[in-house]
């Protein structure tokens, strides 16, 4: 199986554990996964709150950068694929909108025709393509033990995946079944982090947090599980703010679903971004876990 | 489907965001059941719920919605177009009123278009985008207070490697810039 690859700006720095645990626990299932060249910003939610067509001409040059060995873009964050899906439907649906795209596409020397690439989640990819069987196959440490809470976010089960329920997601939940831990049902596992409030109004940010936080500690959860890079740095980066703000003292570690599957896989933390999120998830973890096979297949 | 109202019939505000949403037209089929509203996570901060919004799409009174606080509070979660019993995709209705408010020079109540635009200028400038660039510029010239209270954290984000200072530029810039001026150049034409 051949994919190209959209990471995002996020999984560059501030996310890099995502893009670090994508790339060791595919090459552990055998998926070929090859980064699209040259490919550039998304623009998030922010080109569509100026000017549409300018947006959806930003996005439509990754689709055309996909080369011919390649049907399938696969991107881990909900921002990026939402827009790169959202982009590729609208150019089908909207003959005004799409002659203006190829047109702007032209000025750069480019073309795309809308369906020629498939967009797809990286959680459905693993979901549906790789499938139960074959990561049970490839499990050395299973998660018996430890409590985890998958958290969707927004983006991805709305409003386009195609693969999941929008309003009570389950795909995430039956994936750390299969890898033997015990998954949280909390009720707002598909509510909003906030997205960019954090930088606009902080109140408002700060009390979405807050929710996600409290829902996932009262059912006693060691561990949240992330596929955006927006939820993690909210619910991480400003977990300590929120404490601040609200007088509580949440200590959950956030971490991506993949660095989790990544143990499950035995592949050693280190090499999964474990440690670059701030409240640290390793001691959890490793004390839940049988702390001698972490690691194990490295 | 339902047919439309006669266009005469409609306002000159509705007109104008049906024509900047894709999929618009279905805004007339809203039955202002309130789902959206109720189904939004900051309906409570808004100066108007969708429901409230649409409403007043319809008769025409732009000045107090574009000036509103409703389409800024929006986090784009999709709940409200996810859950509308009419089809409506009220999300984007609201990137729709968020150009229009930027466009007519009436958004208030929000440092929003201050972000967004610090944001597109780095994608311009390198063909990506990066948080430390973002924050820096935005919150510097927007929120000064709020960067000294962020401080804390960026230090942590900067200790745990998670800052870059300096961001990735693609190879092909130029025709990025070349694909964005002329997709600029031709919304203007609308």
């Amino acid at each position: 199986m051949k994919y190209a690859y959209y990471p995002g700006c996020s999984l560059e720095a501030g996310s890099a554990a995502y893009d670090k645990s994508v790339r060791a626990v595919l090459e552990q299932l055998g998926v070929e996964l090859d980064e699209l060249d040259d490919w550039n910003c998304c623009g998030a939610t922010e080109y569509f709150s100026q000017n549409e067509l300018v947006a959806t001409s930003v996005i439509a040059r990754n689709l055309a950068l996909v080369d011919g060995e390649h049907d399938q873009l696969v991107a881990p964050c909900a921002a990026c694929f939402l827009n790169l899906k959202k982009t590729d439907k609208l150019l089908s649906e909207q003959p005004v909108m799409k002659g203006k795209v190829d047109e702007a596409l032209a000025a750069g020397g480019l073309s795309y025709r809308p369906g020629r690439v498939r967009v797809r989640h990286l959680l459905d990819m693993l979901y549906t393509d790789i499938g139960q069987e074959a990561i049970r196959a490839k499990v050395v440490q299973p998660l018996n033990g430890l409590r985890v809470a998958p958290y969707y976010g927004c983006q991805i089960v709305r409003p386009l995946n195609g693969f999941d329920n929008p309003e009570y997601p389950m795909k995430m939940d039956e994936m750390f079944e299969w890898l033997g831990a015990e998954v949280v049902d909390y009720p707002v596992k598909a509510h909003c982090c906030g997205g960019h409030m954090t930088q606009i109004s902080e109140p408002e940010a700060f009390e979405l947090i807050r929710r996600l936080l409290q829902s996932a500690d009262e059912y006693q959860a060691d561990v949240i599980l992330c596929m955006c890079p927006m939820c993690q740095l909210n619910l991480d980066a400003y977990q300590g703010r929120v404490n601040g703000h609200f007088g509580t003292s949440f200590k959950l570690p956030i971490v991506f679903f993949t660095q989790l599957l990544g143990v499950a896989l035995g592949i050693e933390m280190k090499k999964l971004g474990f440690g670059k999120e701030l409240v640290s998830a390793e001691p959890v973890i490793r004390s839940k876990l049988d702390g001698s096979s972490v690691g194990a297949a490295t | 489907m339902v047919a439309d109202t006669p266009s005469d019939n409609r306002s000159k505000f509705l007109r104008d965001v049906i024509a900047d949403t894709p999929e618009g037209e279905r805004i007339v089929h809203c039955l202002q059941c309130g789902s959206c509203g109720g189904s939004c996570p900051n309906g409570a901060e808004m100066n108007y719920t969708p429901r409230a919004v649409i409403a007043m799409i319809a008769a025409d009174r732009r000045e107090e919605v574009l000036t509103s606080n409703t389409m800024w509070q929006c986090v784009s979660c999709y709940f409200c177009t996810s859950r509308c019993p009419q089809d409506i995709p009220i999300t984007e209705i609201m990137y729709a009123l968020k150009r229009m408010s930027i466009r007519e020079g009436k958004a208030r109540k929000t440092d929003a278009p201050a972000l967004a635009k610090t944001f597109t200028d780095l994608v311009e400038k390198y063909g990506r985008s990066f948080e430390f660039g973002i924050a820096s510029r935005y919150l510097l010239f927007n929120r000064p207070m709020s960067m000294l209270k962020s401080s804390g954290m960026g230090m942590s984000m900067f200790a745990k490697g998670r800052l870059a200072l300096t961001p990735t530029r693609i190879r092909q810039v130029k025709q990025l810039r070349a694909i964005i001026n002329k997709a600029r150049e031709l919304s203007q034409h609308d």
